[in-house]
């Protein structure tokens, strides 16, 4: 019966979704690496018949797709690039939909000692005060936006011999850091499902600055008649779903839990 | 040095199982490449013969041109056909960035020079043992071309086999006008970035094997093919 | 083709990088016959076939044909000093010519298996030219010249590096071909077979035409000293 129920509740649905099949979505390297992705595309897509096809960049070349009109929607978390996407008539609006938090990750010895650390702030201006080597994203991504906010917060201008930017993406970024044994932030999803750990450890997280939420910005079909934007309200709608929080706030790794639902229910 | 050894358990384990995702993924880079290979083939090949038969004043400066756009970086390539094809670019209207087609497009770009360049090279040679007899017997600029294209056929073979290995291992380019999109334009060089980037290189390296037994196997294959049909010959 | 004669030669002059190969050379032929091109090495010969041939370009003087050049080109063949094989089998070498000239695939290789078998080589017609000695290279590339029946055959020394039985054989072919009707120049520095073949001499000293004569008295009655030397063995400059 509830099989027969939402086989009826599918056929519905696609028959209500006389759109393309197929929307192109531009997500972050952290959003993909947590492996979210693939626990919510399959369900997307039993639920609305929508082909979700995620491109993998940083916030930077996301926010740039989306401006040029190359993918339908944008899931990002960069607040002041979002805002200006949006203001500049590239973007619909802004929808919050989830949130995941940045934690400092470093060689398990922690030679600079942001264990003992109050606050995200204290802990940056240790690793300053230690001059331990600290692996920066250094690619305009969300999480290299969200880095460098928090070395202002802490009043320090990294410096060169111990600062390395390394202009690549989560994952390589944090192999690099494995490879110096170099203190790195990182979200904590592509952490947890990060393969080379070696001597690196989580080190600090939970400061309240450190919450990193995501967005989901649909590409203005005013600029680019061709986008699928009744998809892209589709996956909107489905975002902000019961279905959808479930499975956002119930997705794991190895017990812990990654990320926050905080979507209001109602559009806008 | 435990990678390594994972990395050859994984491959063989895709392999053994013939794993979905991994079978779809390698037919997809034959696809993609091997068309990009005809394409390129079917322009360069003629450039090459093109070169060898024609004295014109620009021919030097090709040759030197072609010789420079070999070692063009992929992902220079990569961006400027993104920019042409992107939906803001000039040729937006037709869709295809991240598509297929995109890739296809990157890779004939980046290996057109290489094989036109290797092309030109064994044809001259080609060409100066035939030169008196194709001018005595009056031959046009085509039948000299086609002469030097299908009695030159087995050199051309090795231009074409060193542009599929450099577009079949090309990630830059095709990363950025392809997207590395799951069953769409993911191909064993953007998943291999892909593993890496998560870190997990076991698996990376066991793709990486995996891609470099179909270099092999395509190579063998073409030159066993090329000897069974010109047997007991050159 | 019967009007591709007279060729006429007006102070026809091939120089390169400042240096003179041949010439000026003002020369008439007629339609008949086998001429025998001789002189030392370096007088020219070489240059002089290839300038009539038209596949050495005249920096001076002019060269005209009973018919217009096309027709003409179209109407000569020649053999090089060093046959220029195809990468090809030796059947598809002779036909090549002919495939140049649209005949269809299946009566171009039958003309050559004919072709092949009548300069000796109907044993070797499917293997790779590249296998044959140098008598059966040349042989091909005789066959391959003729198969258009051209009016006008050009030789450069073909037999310049074959063993008496080859040399012997590629003359009766080219002799068949005379008495057929073929008009042949060629060179040769062997004075043996300038006698057996000629029917005039051009003698070439230093790039010009020192003497022209009809056969037997060119050798018998020399009319030049250098001739005389030259037919004696001499060295001559």
């Amino acid at each position: 019966m509830k099989s027969l129920l939402t086989g009826l509740w599918v056929a519905l649905a696609t028959t209500g979704t006389a759109f393309a099949e197929d929307l192109k979505l531009a997500v972050t390297t952290s959003f993909q690496n947590s492996g979210l992705a693939e626990v919510l595309l399959p369900a997307i897509k039993e639920d609305t018949g929508l082909e979700v096809q995620l491109l993998v960049v940083g916030t930077g070349q996301a926010i740039r797709l989306g401006e040029a009109g190359d993918v339908d929607a944008v899931l990002v978390h960069s607040r002041a690039a979002e805002e200006a996407f949006v203001a500049a008539g590239h973007g619909t609006h802004r929808r919050e939909i989830m949130y995941n938090d940045f934690v400092l990750i470093g060689p398990a010895g922690d030679p600079a000692g942001i264990k003992a650390a109050a606050t995200a702030a204290d802990a940056l201006a240790r690793i300053s005060d230690a001059s331990a080597a600290f692996v920066s994203r250094g690619d305009d991504s969300g999480t290299h936006k969200a880095e460098k906010r928090l070395w202002a917060s802490a009043n320090v201008t990294p410096a060169a011999d111990w600062y390395r930017e390394a202009g690549a993406g989560m994952g390589a970024a944090l192999n690099i850091a494995a490879g110096m044994n170099a203190y790195i932030m990182s979200d904590r999803a592509s952490w947890l499902n990060f393969g080379n750990k070696a001597d690196l450890a989580l080190l600090f997280a939970g400061d309240p600055v450190l919450f990193n939420q995501y967005a989901f910005l649909p590409v203005n079909p005013k600029n680019h008649p061709h986008v699928n934007a009744k998809g892209a309200e589709v996956l909107e709608g489905w975002l902000t779903s019961d279905r959808a929080q479930g499975m956002i706030d119930g997705y794991q790794i190895n017990g812990e839990t990654l990320f926050t639902f905080n979507a209001t229910p109602a559009a806008q | 040095m435990s990678d390594l050894w994972e990395g050859i358990r994984q491959a063989l384990w895709l392999l053994v199982t013939l794993d979905a995702d991994l079978v779809e993924i390698t037919l997809r880079s034959l696809r993609v490449t091997l068309t990009a290979l005809v394409i390129a083939c079917a322009i360069a090949l003629p450039i090459g013969a093109l070169l060898s038969v024609r004295r014109f004043r620009a021919r030097r400066f090709t040759i030197a041109l072609l010789n420079a756009l070999m070692g063009l970086p992929p992902v220079v390539v990569g961006l400027i056909v993104y920019v042409l094809l992107s939906r803001s670019g000039p040729f937006g209207v037709f869709g295809l960035i991240f598509t297929p087609t995109a890739m296809i497009i990157a890779q004939v770009i980046i290996i057109v020079p290489l094989i036109a360049s290797i092309a030109h090279q064994a044809l001259r040679e080609l060409w100066s043992d035939y030169h008196d007899l194709l001018i005595s017997l009056n031959t046009t600029q085509r039948q000299r071309m086609a002469a030097l294209l299908w009695d030159g056929r087995r050199a051309l073979l090795t231009a074409a086999l060193a542009g599929f290995g450099r577009a079949i291992g090309e990630v830059g380019a095709i990363m950025i006008v392809g997207g590395n999109i799951d069953h769409h334009t993911r191909v064993l060089t953007t998943a291999i970035a892909l593993e890496t980037g998560k870190g997990d290189f076991a698996m990376a390296l066991g793709l990486g094997f995996v891609l470099i037994l179909m270099a092999i196997a395509v190579n063998l294959a073409i030159h066993i093919i090329g000897r069974t049909e010109q047997e007991g010959r050159w | 083709m019967s009007n591709l004669f007279p060729l006429t030669l007006t102070g026809a002059t091939i120089r390169r990088r400042g240096k003179r190969l041949v010439g000026p050379i003002d020369l008439t032929l007629q339609d008949q016959g086998i001429t025998i091109v001789i002189g030392p090495n370096g007088a020219g010969k070489t240059s002089l076939l290839q300038m009539m041939h038209g596949i050495a370009r005249l920096s001076d003087g002019d060269i005209t044909w009973g018919c217009d050049l096309d027709a003409a080109r179209q109407a000569q063949s020649f053999v090089f000093q060093q046959p220029i094989l195809l990468r090809r089998s030796v059947r598809d070498n002779i036909a090549y010519p002919l495939k140049l000239r649209g005949t269809p695939k299946a009566k171009a290789r039958a003309q050559a298996d004919t072709a092949g078998a009548q300069v000796g080589l109907g044993a070797m017609l499917d293997r790779p030219a590249t296998f044959l000695s140098g008598g059966e290279r040349q042989k091909l590339a005789i066959a391959r010249a003729m198969i258009t029946k051209p009016a006008l055959l050009f030789l450069d020394e073909p037999c310049a590096s074959l063993d008496g039985r080859a040399t012997r054989e590629i003359e009766e072919i080219l002799q068949r071909a005379a008495a057929s009707g073929t008009r042949l120049i060629m060179s040769t520095h062997d004075m043996g077979q300038a006698r057996r073949l000629a029917d005039d001499v051009l003698f070439l000293l230093n790039g010009h035409i020192h003497d022209h004569a009809p056969n037997p008295q060119f050798f018998d009655q020399p009319q030049t000293a250098e001739a005389a030397a030259f037919l004696n063995g001499d060295i001559v400059e």
